[in-house]
């Protein structure tokens, strides 16, 4: 579910250096970057490579391409064939997967640091080698067409926050689903796939990150050896896209076969590396984080009219994203009651700053579970990923330090420059019955 | 390089309580001990991070209460952060949010959990709240109602779900009356009947010291364990405790299709039946055949033939779910409403395929090297290990399950795959669950 997902998105980017990473950093001649961790608290390595490249850089009529080339890159290589990559992982006691975002497309393996050797080979190799037979490509959109039914058709809340999605950008490509709509799906086409794995499948748009039981001058010459030769690709066209200036709210509705209504909104505000990021950040944890946050506490405890109730800022983007509200109301509450209530709390919040306790809770909270995400090294990965993919991973340094400033009153400030109506794009589910129930 | 870990687990003498007298193994993952009060401990310090993980497992899950007040043994779990007698629920969780801590609770059929996650320097504020909610939970009657009210919501808002309305579908045609039938958060009506003495007996019956498993994991030494442990669990009494009879699991070999309509665009699919119990000695020999049907993702027979060359699904796997009293086996999957009965087809075909020709050599050897190979994954974080801790006591694993897991595994063979294929699979008499739009998958089962 959305909710969830976003959450978990929030947490592992909730990150600080209180106990800080050290990344050595490193660039090949041919552009690849690599950032490496050591963390020999268990003998395990995790080795990632994530490209500069997501649903960002589509156009109309292609959307999903970045997801599709995703999946076709374990279809195989000139050199190890069709459905070997992940069988030599696991084979090697390892698994593998892969993610894709509106910036950015992420593999990893995760497998005992003796092996660490396995992936850079086969990840260097599906790099440049990768054939993409018309038949597999056909095949494989079937497979996204599936992933994106049990996602999205049939879960009533994420067509919710597809259409506010859609709906709050009237320009910018984050409108579009990183899975890619439909009837996009079904007309994408192996030549599409070519066009862009030639295009940001190169070291200079990509970025490997090892974090584990490794030595980083050991596993940087393996790296080395198996990158060092491949060749730096043409540079990568900035793509700039802008969005226009929102006059006024937009309310969708979505009517679906569902059981409890629900709201979200989402409100245009500035990406982390805008100055009121880290206010934005402190202002979703007072409102959401944990049971005794505010909406936790006023919707679900106090009043009773939702099952859940929460807020994230979502920031951590190229261009300027979201701050999403949202609440799932209880049986027999309506959305009106539950979107008055989660309006209610945004307007207290600018009229009277937080207390100085709920900022520190909220700092606090950031400052441990950048602590506590450290017990795994697949979540450190990804926390240096995702900063280096949105303005590098040094930004992590700045992080805290700008959570640490904010005071009481940049968190009302803010609440009221950017939680307004204007900004604001607000989905309502309205559950219908369906006849055909037996 | 380091060779992986080896669970090393120190078993001491239940009357011993003093202070331990071990030698320090490099590779020891935990030590245990079991507290004059009963209390189960497995300890494992790692100081990498300057944090603590506490894992209680209580012998207090959905198995143990009465089948007409479904629900209570989760509601019990769910209710003990939820106001103690010297604590109010907004206090309990102003207290650990404020440290950005974690403190909480999860209901199961076998055992609940009470997990807390706390920086080094927390520590005495989470043993002191980690032993509140346990030993002096209140149960007022208000927060009884207004957590009734969320999960009954939460049961509601399961409808919207079509995978989760397939998945109790069928583990309630699968084990029947047996408790690992019926949801452990209960129905709307079983909620209904538990009542604030429910709560209390049961919390008094079941959460004692001599039913608990506390798995200790971070950054704190044995002596402060100690302590710590003496000093907020000392008014925690050992009693004797009277687990009720367990009606036996509707037995296998029963067929029944089972079609819930919905206007959605996928046919969700479940297919399967009884299975093994965890202390089943084919244990190891049915992970491998799993493993190389549908556990084995992109090794995996199912998902080779269903997804990669049919690209009928997104997810599809089978597996065992070993518990403690009984099992399931099941195959799932989601594919377009028009394609259910391809997909059924193909899992059956598949199922028939390993129960009537050997495996190959590749895929036996592909199967151990992955089961055996990826142990170290299984305990490299402090979470991770708790939760390890934790099974290996509640089943009874033994100490040396790492050393003792490779030795099973490599020894199953080509022959004790087909034999327990054919024991444990019947492509005949099985419970297939399909929630979906039945009139555009026009089935043929």
């Amino acid at each position: 579910m959305k909710i969830i997902v976003l959450l978990f998105m929030f947490l592992i980017f909730t990150s600080l250096n209180a106990y800080p990473l050290n990344v050595n950093e490193y660039k090949l001649d041919n552009g690849l970057k690599i950032l490496i961790v050591e963390d020999h608290k268990a003998p395990t390595a995790t080795f990632q490579i994530w490209y500069r490249v997501g649903s960002r850089n589509e156009g109309i009529g292609k959307t999903g391409l970045s997801h599709l080339l995703e999946h076709m890159m374990f279809k195989g290589t000139s050199k190890y064939g069709p459905k070997t990559f992940s069988q030599t992982i696991q084979r090697a006691g390892g698994t593998d997967n892969a993610f894709t975002s509106r910036e950015y497309t992420g593999y990893f393996e995760l497998l005992a640091s003796d092996r660490i050797e396995l992936p850079i080979e086969l990840e260097a190799d599906r790099m440049q080698n990768l054939i993409l037979t018309p038949q597999a490509v056909l095949s494989e959109r079937d497979v996204v067409m599936e992933e994106r039914r049990l996602r999205y058709e049939d879960d009533p809340q994420n067509i919710v926050f597809e259409e506010v999605m859609a709906a709050a950008f009237k320009n910018h490509p984050y409108r579009w689903p990183v899975i890619g709509w439909m009837s996009d799906l079904k007309t994408l086409n192996p030549e599409d796939l070519i066009s862009h794995y030639k295009t940001y499948y190169a070291p200079n748009n990509a970025v490997v990150i090892v974090v584990g039981d490794v030595k980083s001058e050991e596993i940087l010459s393996r790296i080395k050896t198996a990158f060092g030769s491949l060749p730096s690709g043409p540079p990568i066209k900035n793509t700039d896209p802008g969005e226009d200036e929102q006059r006024g709210e937009k309310r969708i509705y979505v009517k679906k076969e569902a059981e409890l209504p629900y709201i979200l909104s989402a409100y245009k505000v500035p990406d982390i590396n805008h100055e009121d990021g880290f206010a934005l950040e402190v202002l979703g944890n007072i409102l959401s984080e944990g049971k005794s946050s505010r909406l936790h506490n006023i919707l679900v405890y106090e009043k009773q009219l939702a099952v859940s109730a929460w807020a994230s800022y979502d920031g951590f983007h190229i261009d300027p994203f979201l701050f999403f509200a949202g609440a799932t109301a209880s049986h027999g509450k309506t959305s009106e009651e539950v979107e008055n209530a989660l309006i209610n709390e945004i307007e207290k919040i600018k009229k009277e700053p937080p207390s100085e306790q709920e900022v520190q809770k909220a700092k606090n909270q950031i400052e441990a579970s950048f602590i506590m995400e450290q017990d795994s090294i697949y979540m450190q990965a990804r926390t240096i990923g995702t900063f280096e993919m949105i303005g590098g991973w040094r930004l992590l340094e700045k992080y805290l330090d700008g959570i640490r400033k904010v005071s009481p009153e940049d968190v009302r400030r803010v609440a009221e420059r950017y939680l307004i109506p204007d900004r604001r794009t607000t989905g309502i589910l309205i559950p219908v019955t369906d006849g055909k129930k037996q | 390089m380091k060779k992986p870990l080896i669970l090393l687990l120190i078993f001491l003498s239940i009357l011993l309580n003093r202070p331990f007298n071990t030698t320090a193994y490099a590779e020891q993952l935990a030590e245990r001990e079991i507290f004059p009060s009963g209390i189960t401990l497995l300890h494992s310090e790692k100081k990498a991070l300057p944090i603590v993980t506490v894992v209680m497992a209580i012998k207090a899950g959905s198995v143990v209460e009465p089948h007409e007040k479904a629900g209570l043994a989760n509601l019990a779990a769910d209710l003990l952060n939820e106001g103690t007698s010297r604590r109010t629920s907004k206090k309990i969780s102003d207290e650990i949010e404020f440290v950005g801590g974690s403190l909480s609770t999860s209901g199961g059929s076998d055992y609940i959990t009470v997990s807390l996650t706390v920086l080094k320097k927390n520590l005495e504020l989470g043993f002191d709240l980690l032993s509140d909610i346990i030993l002096n939970p209140s149960f007022n009657q208000d927060e009884i109602n207004r957590r009734k009210k969320v999960i009954k919501s939460a049961i509601i808002q399961q409808n919207e779900e079509p995978g989760i309305v397939a998945s109790k579908a069928f583990s309630k045609a699968v084990f029947g009356v047996h408790p690992y039938g019926r949801p452990v958060e209960g129905t709307l009506e079983t909620l209904d009947n538990i009542s604030r003495q429910d709560i209390v007996d049961f919390h008094s019956s079941y959460y004692s010291p001599n039913n608990t498993i506390m798995a200790v994991v971070g950054d704190i030494d044995k002596e402060q364990l100690k302590s710590s442990i003496d000093k907020y669990f000392k008014n925690w009494k050992k009693k004797e405790i009277n687990f009720p009879d367990m009606p036996f699991p509707k037995s296998g070999g029963r067929a029944e299709v089972i079609k819930i309509n919905k206007n959605i665009t996928q046919a969700n699919i479940i297919l399967g039946h009884l299975g093994i119990k965890r202390d089943d000695p084919d244990y190891y020999a049915v992970s491998v055949m799993n493993y190389i049907l549908g556990g084995g993702g992109f090794a995996s027979r199912l998902m080779d033939n269903i997804r990669d060359n049919k690209g009928l699904s997104y997810d599809v796997h089978s597996s065992f779910s070993a518990s403690k009293y009984s099992g399931s086996f099941q195959v799932g999957l989601q594919t377009k409403n028009n394609s259910a009965n391809q997909a059924i087809n193909e899992i059956l075909k598949e199922m028939d395929r390993i129960r009537t020709e050997t495996v190959s050599d590749k895929e036996l050897d592909n199967a151990k090297l992955y089961l055996t190979g990826s142990f170290p994954l299984r305990i490299d974080s402090n979470r991770k290990i708790a939760a390890f801790l934790i099974a290996v006591e509640f089943y009874d694993l033994g100490l040396d399950y790492a050393d003792d897991y490779k030795k099973f595994i490599e020894a199953v063979s080509k022959n004790d795959i087909l034999r327990i294929a054919k024991k444990y699979l019947d492509t005949r008499n099985y419970i297939l669950v399909i929630v979906g739009d039945i009139e555009k998958a026009v089935l043929e089962y």
